[in-house]
């Protein structure tokens, strides 16, 4: 049974995908919706099962790759952690094949759309199943190729195919780290299965491994290679370039998989791999590191962005970076939390996005908007319920998972966990503001749209409408229904062997003796982050113009990304081609076939023409020719075999 | 059956059809027509006795199969000898694979000497095959360097505007390798005392003797690969050459050099493999960066693919020299899904060029509108160019560098660069191609695949999926050889020490 939750949606994805041209738009959505629907429902069970009553298991079904020494299996394993991830997957993919209905109405290739989604949950579901690294990398890899698909459906637009291939390029940068991580693990382990790489950790652990010409601990190596896979993935600082680019895929896609589930694959991996990382203190200062600095950027960034996507991209990317920096202080059981509540509230802010674009025809730039909250009400309570999720207030899901997080740094009590922290007090401040700027310019104010799309602006119909709904419903719900379970007094008991945590790292179990403020702050400033917004935006609106005029560099600076894009450019594409062009012309021209085959067909006509000249048919110049022989002959013996 | 002469019959099989060819009779129209047919049926039953060999295959042994022997020159110890086992099981199957899709890819854009043509594919067939199962030097390289001839034909009668220089180039190439070749194997002759190839297997060579032996066998098999720097003839000859003629030299014809690696340089030479190992990678880790940066400049389909297999191929060799399980099966893997792979590739770029007589990149562009299947038969084949896992290329490429990571992480580091490179090249390329919005007029009225080309491109997805799937099928029978290989260069490693010891 749930091997049919990972497989239904690649049967529906064929049939919509092959057979689209014979049942018609209709049916490709009717089959993908149902199979998505009945996985969905499969994926609850499972997890209640598996995650509730600790049945977990292990399902092989054929094998893979057999060398002799390396054994790769495609098997399915459920334990808690890819239980809630097949539940998180299955429930969000299901309410985006639903909105989509509604959504891509007007498009011209249903089938295909369709078709891609649901291949899109296939490999998300093998990738949170896998059983081994090659079968996660397989997943992996799976998502990015639906990814790129996705990204560059509207093919015929040249900024959604660049932005497709930047995608699937950038992952394929994490990939390559990933991949020697993979081959490190093999080198280490003799074994690529999970199971079997775990138990022999602690073990490992303690040797040490050559890599480039010097040695260093084999785990740290290790760990920190994967890490840039997960980067890739997780769009984290400095492979994070793809994610806002990724909006140009149609907004359900980017609810799906540029928010709630693909992205996130770097946190699952990272809870899933726990085992290792929980060895190398370094690779752990590492995974903090890098996921404060992400959080506190995206964030920055996203407070200077006019498209209302980009803004919600650049807070998934900041989000993420929590993730990330929770499971370096080991509190993998908050990440994965604030994985399961951001998955409800971002694809619901993603599919709201979806429905303010879908009523003002199509326009994206926040500046061309303001003052629809009557036209479209539903829309606009919906936006509010996954703000106020997304910036953490008391009772919505947010407020839960991301305290946890904030608290398990601070407990943490090393200097990488304060600077978390500290940090992410800070982004807890701008992603109230810029989630309110958002809903400001939006919805509030004098409407800044053409009079024309005014008048068409229109509210969603309920088949989009209602799966938001439904994750509106998990934004409320699922912070204190998924407390206890997942980070609260009963998650040692939930997760059982599926996450590891050494005795020393326990941050979560010393989340109860801390301050009162430190739990507190984050709501206090998510507050204050909300006012400011109002005041900025609403009470004196001549703020924001002031400040970019007074502060123009900071704001050219975060406007542009932190010149991220203009860096790559300059230091690794445009070279890329330069170099490619070069090392065609002249290594491969004028060096190789110069010297090699082109040249040596020259020479050898040069010689024979020079010879041929030789040969002037005048008796006294042969006669000329033997006499100089003679001499050269009679002088080298003379010289060299009687002297 | 088990003692019927299977590998002679799978070898001189495509000589009868060549015969039949003969016999025809009758206006140009129908001797054509006939021509393909004959040619189409002996390469198809062809294809049918080498899964018979596979399926009678024994996968649990490293022993020479199906062996046949016969006196040749008695007198000079050359005999007429025949045997296979798991490293030359595939590569037989491939050539009896790819033969019917090159006849049947050529049935109608072939129009002049077809029965020519179609003669020379045949003789081809028989030439590879017939390498591949030989266990006698001189058999061996009479066979190796007799495919040189159709080949040659082909690209200089049937190829491009420029066939000539092209076929000077392939052929001055190829002939400069094999003269040494020829002197090394003499050499072998004079020291063993028989070109029996089972018999030099298990002979000592000298030390010193190895070293020039290895070499004189490097300069013929790195130039077939071809490995950086002997690569440019290969960009000029699949650009000049017939689709189908590049289908065989991608797919059969480069896999004789890694073939060579493995079967002679390899058992034979174990110390100066072990020598020249470094230079190996450095050439193999430069072919795979260059020229991948190459392909990424360039404006011709064909040309950009035929880097592509320079750079796939210096994956084959580096993961050959990194004498592990891992990486001499990925090299396998590597070779056997490249053959499909880049084959497949080249018929794509047939396709177009059928259609529009040009393979010029910039002249296409949002194919994918009205050319829907295509679409997906191209990305198919580009996203196991590109390694995506699920697909062939992927299996050969991983196991090569996880074997690569275990010899020298330097290698491996630079050589999984590749699987950045390999993508943009391939994307940039399909983007191009098929993305976009159709911007020139006579694109717009290009026909989808007719079902010939489904016929084609169906049997090559299936292949590539099984590969990726379920790689086992192909990695049984390989397995006890690659393992005996490794393991008796392992030994003579440990006691050799020849190089060591001087």
């Amino acid at each position: 049974m749930p091997v049919a939750a990972v497989f239904l949606p690649l049967v529906a994805s064929f049939i919509a995908g092959f057979f689209g041209r014979w049942i018609g738009d209709r049916g490709a959505q009717l089959v993908t919706c149902a199979a998505m629907l009945i996985a969905a429902a499969l994926g609850i069970t499972l997890f209640v099962q598996v995650g509730l009553h600790g049945q977990s298991r292990v399902v092989d079904l054929l094998n893979w790759m057999d060398t002799g020494d390396l054994q790769v299996q495609w098997s399915l394993r459920f334990d808690a952690l890819s239980a809630t991830m097949v539940a998180v997957v299955t429930i969000v993919s299901a309410m985006v094949h639903v909105y989509s209905v509604g959504y891509m109405a007007h498009d011209h290739s249903i089938p295909r759309f369709m078709s891609y989604l649901s291949i899109f949950t296939f490999f998300m579901l093998m990738l949170v199943t896998a059983d081994n690294f090659v079968q996660l990398f397989f997943g992996w890899e799976g998502v990015g190729l639906a990814s790129y698909l996705l990204i560059g459906f509207w093919f015929d637009r040249p900024s959604a195919n660049a932005a497709a291939i930047k995608a699937f390029v950038v992952n394929r940068v994490g990939d390559f780290g990933f991949a020697l991580g993979i081959f490190a693990v093999y080198y280490l382990f003799g074994s690529l299965q999970f199971d079997t790489v775990f138990a022999a950790a602690p073990e490992v652990a303690k040797s040490s491994l050559n890599f480039l010409g010097h040695n260093y601990p084999a785990l740290t190596v290790t760990c920190l290679l994967l890490f840039v896979g997960a980067m890739g993935k997780s769009a984290q600082l400095g492979l994070h370039t793809w994610l806002p680019d990724a909006m140009e895929g149609p907004t359900p896609v980017s609810a799906l998989i540029h928010a709630a589930t693909m992205v996130t694959a770097g946190v699952f991996m990272l809870a899933r791999l726990s085992p290792l990382f929980e060895y190398s203190e370094t690779a752990l200062a590492v995974v903090v590191v890098v996921g404060g600095t992400t959080a506190m950027f995206a964030a920055s960034v996203g407070m200077a962005q006019n498209d209302i996507k980009r803004v919600i991209a650049y807070s998934t990317c900041s989000q993420l970076g929590y993730m990330f920096f929770a499971a370096g202080v080991s509190a993998y059981g908050a990440a994965m939390f604030h994985l399961m509540t951001h998955a409800f509230f971002k694809a619901l802010l993603f599919l709201g996005a979806g429905s303010v674009i879908h009523a003002m025809s199509g326009e994206q730039d926040m500046r061309k908007m303001g003052g629809i909250r009557y036209l479209i009400p539903y829309t606009y309570i919906l936006m509010w319920i996954g703000s106020l999720a997304l910036a953490g207030i008391w009772p919505f899901a947010g407020y839960y998972s991301k305290d946890t997080i904030l608290e398990a740094s601070y407990a943490a009590g090393t200097g990488v966990g304060l600077y978390a922290y500290w940090v992410g007090i800070v982004v807890a401040f701008l992603t109230a503001f810029y989630s309110w700027r958002l809903i400001f310019m939006t919805f509030h104010g004098k409407t800044r749209a053409s009079h024309d799309v005014m008048h068409h602006a229109h509210e969603s119909p309920p088949v989009m409408l209602w799966p938001l709904y439904v994750l509106a419903a998990g934004a409320i719900v699922a912070g204190f229904l998924g407390f206890n379970h997942f980070v609260g007094e009963e998650h040692e008991g939930f997760w059982r062997e599926a996450i590891f945590v050494l005795p020393a790292h326990d941050t979560l179990g010393r989340i109860e003796e801390l301050p009162m403020w430190v739990s507190k702050l984050p709501l206090v400033v998510a507050l204050l982050g909300i006012f400011s917004a109002w005041v900025a935006y609403i009470w004196r609106p001549g703020i924001p113009t002031w400040v970019t005029s007074h502060f123009r560099p900071i704001y050219l600076f975060v406007l542009n990304k932190w010149y991220f894009d203009e860096l790559y450019d300059a230091v690794f594409v445009r070279p890329a081609f330069a170099i490619g062009h070069g090392l065609w012309k002249k290594g491969d021209g004028a060096v190789i076939d110069g010297l090699g085959p082109d040249g040596l067909a020259e020479t050898t006509r040069g010689l024979s023409v020079w010879a041929s000249r030789l040969q002037t048919g005048y008796l006294y110049h042969y006669a000329f020719a033997m006499l100089i022989g003679v001499v050269a002959l009679v002088s080298w013996y003379l010289l060299f075999q009687i002297g | 059956m088990a003692n019927w002469p299977l590998l002679s019959l799978v070898t001189f099989l495509p000589l009868v059809g060549v015969g039949f060819i003969l016999l025809l009779r009758g206006d140009g129209d129908e001797v054509a027509r006939n021509a393909r047919w004959v040619a189409l049926w002996t390469s198809l039953l062809d294809f049918a006795l080498s899964i018979v060999i596979w399926v009678n295959f024994d996968a649990t042994t490293a022993d020479f199969q199906f062996v046949e022997q016969a006196q040749w020159l008695p007198q000079f110890h050359i005999a007429y000898q025949m045997g296979i086992d798991g490293i030359s099981l595939f590569f037989v199957v491939l050539s009896a694979f790819l033969t019917p899709i090159c006849v049947v890819s050529s049935w109608t854009s072939v129009k002049m000497r077809v029965k020519e043509y179609m003669i020379a594919f045949l003789v081809l067939e028989t030439l590879m095959i017939g390498m591949f199962c030989a266990l006698d030097l001189v058999l061996f390289y009479m066979f190796f360097e007799g495919v040189l001839i159709p080949m040659f034909l082909i690209i200089g009668v049937w190829g491009g505007p420029r066939r000539v220089y092209a076929a000077f180039k392939f052929f001055l190439y190829t002939l400069l390798g094999s003269v040494l070749m020829l002197l090394a194997i003499l050499a072998i002759y004079f020291q063993v005392g028989s070109t029996d190839i089972v018999e030099a297997l298990n002979y000592d060579f000298p030390p010193h003797m190895q070293t020039w032996l290895w070499l004189a066998f490097f300069a013929s098999f790195a130039v077939k690969v071809p490995m950086w720097p002997v690569h440019t003839w290969l960009p000029d000859a699949h650009v000049e050459a017939p689709t189908a003629g590049s289908v065989i030299l991608a797919g059969v014809l480069l896999k004789m050099g890694g073939y060579g690696f493995i079967r002679f340089s390899l058992p034979m030479f174990p110390d100066a493999t072990a020598y020249f190992t470094p230079m190996v990678y450095v050439l193999s880790v430069i072919a795979i960066i260059y020229t991948s940066l190459v392909a990424l400049a360039q404006e011709d389909m064909k040309k950009l693919i035929a880097y592509s297999s320079v750079a796939h191929m210096g994956i084959v060799t580096m993961g050959i020299f990194t004498v592990t399980s891992e990486g001499l099966q990925g090299a396998m893997i590597q070779m056997l899904s490249h053959g499909v792979v880049s084959a497949a590739l080249f018929l794509c770029v047939g396709v177009v060029y059928d259609r529009l007589h040009t393979r010029e990149i910039a002249r296409y562009g949002g194919l994918v509108t009205i050319m829907p299947k295509y679409a997906f038969v191209f990305m198919v084949f580009m996203l196991a160019s590109v390694g995506l896992p699920g697909t062939s290329g992927f299996v050969g490429e991983f196991l090569s560098l996880m074997g690569a990571f275990q010899a020298n992480t330097w290698v491996a580091l630079f050589a999984t660069t590749g699987l950045i490179l390999g993508a943009v090249y391939m994307l940039y390329l399909y983007r191009r191609v098929v993305f976009g919005v159709i911007t020139h007029e006579d694109v717009r009225a290009m026909l989808d695949l007719n079902w010939r080309e489904i016929v084609v491109f169906v049997p090559m997805i299936a292949v590539v999926l099984w590969m990726g799937i379920y790689p086992n099928s192909f990695l049984k029978p390989i397995q006890p050889s690659v393992a005996n290989l490794v393991e008796s260069l392992q030994s003579a490693r440990e006691t050799g020490h020849h190089y060591a010891a001087r």
